[in-house]
């Protein structure tokens, strides 16, 4: 490991992240998601990121994704760099007040790893320790603002000075699918706001929806602050299609996604929820403002090349170090 | 109410401006813990400002406070906005009932060991120290949110109810349309800043 911290970027990036390279280039960009093990066997990581490595400009690593203990997400980045990934760090604020998050962030830096991804959490009560107490001493926005002026102003929460500041290019999620949706164009400018470069949203099914809020985003000229990435997920089966449309928070799977699987037989369900993600990324980076996409296939990893080759954004751009 | 300190004078002018006001204060729990000539001293200072005034105890009781604003209906129908000096129970009470106005606190209430006060069940104040129904119309995030977010509604508010139980409103929501139907949406892109969560016990 090479990490060089606390130089001068030179130019106009603020880190040395490939995704900031790929996107403040002009690429369209490409963001995979790994979820890390509940155990401590780095070879889960492994097999995932050499099958992500290549076909997307960085992995996310979730935190606890729906409050169930995994491997810590800044030790699974840390494996998954050695073979060769740009990560994202994901942090909530579930676990962690603010002491805890600084000492991460700095440690998150330190390491050499290049982009967080800022958080509130999935509440403690959809995990797997439900009588957990809950943090929340900070949110997501504060969260985005404590990492920038810890970049930026080399400045911690209570104001001490950091002599080494953390580089990371900073994300944010946005759920264009939540209620009010009226609130959801302004939460995102608070978002920037407070200081996030890059924006990845909820799982995207319901396309017209999705359009609509971008065009509340262009009409506030927030495509021109941050680059917004739309997520997007192949469905396996007709169960995890329910299961995500009346089961888990924030998600909007439209009748015509249901009625589209449904028209297959059960074998090929799969194919479609494939196909049905490519029609997705082809529809969605037509939409003026859309920066890139991010791909969430977790525990179906090894569908994302073909995803990506499929949606003809094959071969991701490379850079010499 | 619950135990109190009174804001800032210059935390309550940056929101009350120069607007004609109609002020509740409290004394239902003056003995414990409301530091009178503080807040008296205050709203001398307002004296133009103030379309009248009404003493209540225990604005927390909420058939009770219902009578007052019948009865002094004129005068609250006069005023741009309302300043409450009471818990954030008494606070909460009053922006139900006067939902389509601005109802805003001068105090922060705090917590004094070993008293619960006499609060409503439907309203509840945390006694975080630091109060924030200025920004919320009235309606408070710590108590209600989940999350205590103060920059909600977080992704997880669907249809008015939060993620974590199909029966229990989105506090945000509430908060969203109340100050949307104020005319006070501006209010929402405000950065809340992280909190303090360690204000002193009342001594």
């Amino acid at each position: 490991m090479s990490a060089v911290v606390g130089e001068p970027i030179g130019g106009a990036m603020k880190t040395k992240s490939n995704l900031e390279r790929v996107l403040e280039t002009g690429h369209f960009a490409v963001t995979g998601e790994l979820g890390p093990p509940q155990s401590a066997d780095p070879e889960v990581i492994r097999r995932k990121a050499r099958i992500l490595k290549g076909h997307v400009d960085a992995v996310n690593v979730t935190d606890g994704q729906t409050a169930v203990v995994r491997m810590a997400s800044w030790a699974a980045c840390m494996i998954g760099k050695e073979e060769g990934l740009d990560h994202i760090v994901q942090m909530t604020c579930r676990d962690r007040n603010r002491i805890a998050l600084q000492m991460d962030i700095l440690g998150i830096g330190a390491l050499g790893l290049n982009n967080l991804l800022c958080l509130t959490g999935d509440h403690q009560k959809f995990g797997d320790h439900p009588t957990a107490k809950g943090v929340y001493d900070v949110d997501s926005i504060q969260l985005i603002k404590i990492v920038k002026d810890m970049r930026d102003d080399r400045k911690l929460q209570c104001g001490g000075e950091i002599p080494v500041a953390p580089r990371l290019f900073i994300g944010a999620a946005e759920n264009p699918f939540a209620d009010p949706f009226e609130f959801r164009v302004p939460r995102l400018a608070k978002k920037v706001t407070a200081g996030a470069d890059f924006i990845q949203t909820q799982i995207v099914y319901n396309v017209d929806k999705f359009a609509e809020w971008m065009k509340g985003v262009r009409d506030r000229g927030l495509h021109e602050r941050v680059k917004i990435l739309a997520g997007v997920a192949p469905i396996k089966s007709m169960g995890a299609a329910r299961y995500m449309k009346t089961r888990v928070p924030g998600m909007d799977v439209p009748d015509s996604v249901i009625e589209r699987l449904q028209g297959v037989t059960k074998e090929q369900v799969s194919r479609e929820g494939i196909k049905l993600c490519v029609d997705i990324i082809n529809q969605v980076r037509e939409i003026e403002g859309v920066a890139g996409v991010h791909v969430m296939a977790i525990e179906w990893e090894e569908i994302v090349p073909e995803i990506v080759e499929t949606a003809g954004l094959m071969p991701r751009p490379r850079f010499d170090q | 109410m619950l135990a109190v300190q009174i804001k800032p004078e210059e935390e309550i002018v940056s929101l009350i401006a120069s607007k004609m006001l109609f002020i509740f204060e409290c004394l239902g729990c003056r003995d414990v813990h409301y530091p009178v000539e503080t807040a008296h001293e205050l709203i001398d200072s307002l004296q133009e400002q103030v379309v009248d005034r009404v003493t209540v105890d225990y604005l927390c009781h909420r058939e009770f406070v219902q009578e007052y604003i019948q009865a002094y209906a004129e005068q609250i129908e006069k005023a741009q906005a309302i300043l409450v000096f009471s818990c954030g129970v008494g606070v909460q009470v009053v922006s139900a009932l006067l939902e389509d106005r601005r109802v805003y606190t001068g105090c922060d209430t705090i917590h004094l060991n070993g008293f619960q006060g006499l609060t409503a069940k439907e309203y509840n104040c945390e006694q975080c120290g630091e109060c924030y129904l200025n920004y919320t119309g009235g309606i408070c995030p710590i108590a209600l949110c989940a999350k205590h977010l103060l920059n909600g509604p977080c992704g997880g508010s669907q249809q008015g109810k939060c993620e974590i139980d199909p029966e229990t409103p989105c506090v945000w929501q509430q908060i969203v349309d109340r100050l949307v139907s104020l005319g006070q949406g501006q209010t929402l892109e405000k950065l809340g800043a992280p909190k303090n969560w360690n204000v002193s016990p009342a001594p």
